[in-house]
């Protein structure tokens, strides 16, 4: 299953990679995949963006905003008028 | 007592506020489920005491663990450690719950809860380095999004192994030398995975559907003075279209059309509140009224099903909202408005 804008946000810098595929191993999607010694971004549409990879990532070689994909987040936030900042309060 | 963890998603939790710990040498944890702990499942499931459902943080024995057993990492939200536990029968191993307060692994990752700071402190505090002699960590893969596996390294030394997303593959985890599988390391969201979510999702609009039910209530007795079949006309299309949005968009998500959950909604809402309609009609104003009231409500419950599933995003339901909200509410006050409109004609 796809939503909206699925990994349009994710960015990966090749040049800073060294291949140590950290990246793979927590992607809950397997949006990257190994490519040359490197890894490579394969299946973007699946990126739920979460942002495991880039917080494992020992280089800092990969960019992606996060969030919480949960539109009673995004609602509270609008209700609260934090400029429609989503902030998770269920649990 | 273990405290409601609200204001959540403000990064590591202040000492103060820290949940009771197990203390003394490492208890003994049972693998065996017990009645007691399904009740509570059960419980937690329909929403009932969720916030309030953990064990204390610290470290624990599963069977009979020396300095070379394997050290799995958790979060202490009660449902949690009894999925984890029951999967390791027969395994001597250690089992670190990390103070989440009460909140699952994947969700506590996301708020920075279940995160490299409280692993370290963990860590340290249990005095995991004087207990194992080997230096690895099996952290589950869905706390990857609050930890980073080379900072815990650089901290305390222990190597972060990721494990697999779902308990029940651990055995084979631990058999294989601590290697995932492709599928181990996969998040899905099949029927069974959506339907357990059915009973938070009804509880979560159970506030509201009685708030609607007791207006339409009043209202039909505004327009009939006699409460009898009536009332079944008047509630049958709300009562359709919270069975829509609340049961029909978990179990067929995958079947409905677009990408978008409030026209997920819309759509199975506009199919069971035109069946309702057909089955206990009422009056045109009525009937045009309760079709526009219930289809917007159906699509905001779809809407809101976006935060229970594994794989939207933010931004896409930022996205969503802004585009989805608006027409709702107006749909929402004109059949509202109608439905007022007919019990007073």
């Amino acid at each position: 299953m796809r939503y909206l804008l699925s990994g349009d946000s994710l960015v990966l810098d090749q040049e800073r990679c060294t291949g140590c595929r950290r990246c793979l191993d927590v992607c809950p999607h397997a949006v990257f995949a190994s490519a040359d010694r490197k890894v490579a971004v394969a299946n973007r549409g699946d990126c739920m963006q979460c942002g495991a990879c880039r917080m494992n990532c020992p280089e800092g070689a990969i960019e992606v905003s996060t969030g919480v994909g949960c539109a009673a987040a995004v609602v509270s936030g609008l209700r609260r008028g934090r400029g429609g900042e989503a902030r998770c309060d269920c649990g | 007592m273990t405290k409601p963890s609200c204001g959540c998603g403000d990064g590591p939790p202040a000492q103060s506020a820290r949940s009771e710990r197990q203390t003394g040498p490492a208890p003994l944890l049972s693998t065996t489920i017990t009645w007691l702990d399904v009740l509570g499942a059960w419980r937690v499931r329909w929403g009932i005491g969720r916030m309030r459902y953990a064990v204390p943080w610290g470290l624990y024995r599963v069977g009979d663990p020396d300095s070379k057993s394997p050290v799995l990492v958790t979060a202490n939200y009660k449902l949690t450690v009894d999925v984890v536990r029951r999967q390791l029968t027969g395994l001597d191993a250690w089992l670190l719950v990390l103070d989440t307060k009460g909140v699952n692994v994947w969700c506590a990752a996301g708020k920075g809860t279940f995160g490299t700071t409280e692993l370290v402190r963990c860590v340290e505090a249990v005095d995991l380095a004087g207990v194992v002699e080997h230096r690895d960590l099996v952290v589950p893969q869905l706390g990857a999004t609050g930890v980073a596996a080379h900072d815990v390294k650089n901290a305390t030394g222990f190597s972060v192994h990721y494990g697999p997303v779902r308990a029940c593959d651990i055995r084979d985890y631990l058999a294989a030398g601590m290697r995932s599988t492709q599928e181990m390391r996969r998040v899905t969201f099949g029927w069974k995975e959506r339907a357990v979510l059915i009973p938070m999702e009804a509880s979560g609009a159970l506030k509201t559907a009685i708030v609607i039910l007791v207006v339409l209530a009043l209202l039909g007795l505004a327009h009939s003075r006699t409460v009898g079949w009536s009332l079944a006309a008047d509630f049958a299309p709300f009562l359709a279209a919270m069975f829509a949005g609340v049961v029909l968009v978990p179990l067929f998500l995958p079947w409905l059309p677009s990408r978008v959950f409030a026209i997920k909604g819309a759509f199975v809402g506009a199919l069971c509140v035109g069946a309702a309609l057909i089955l206990v009609p009422g009056g045109a104003v009525e009937m045009a009224g309760a079709a526009l009231l219930g289809v917007a409500m159906a699509s905001y419950l779809g809407m809101m099903f976006t935060g229970s599933t594994t794989f939207t995003n933010l931004a896409g339901v930022r996205l969503e909202v802004r585009r989805g909200l608006p027409p709702i509410v107006v749909a929402a006050v004109a059949g509202l408005a109608l439905r007022v409109a007919a019990a007073f004609i």
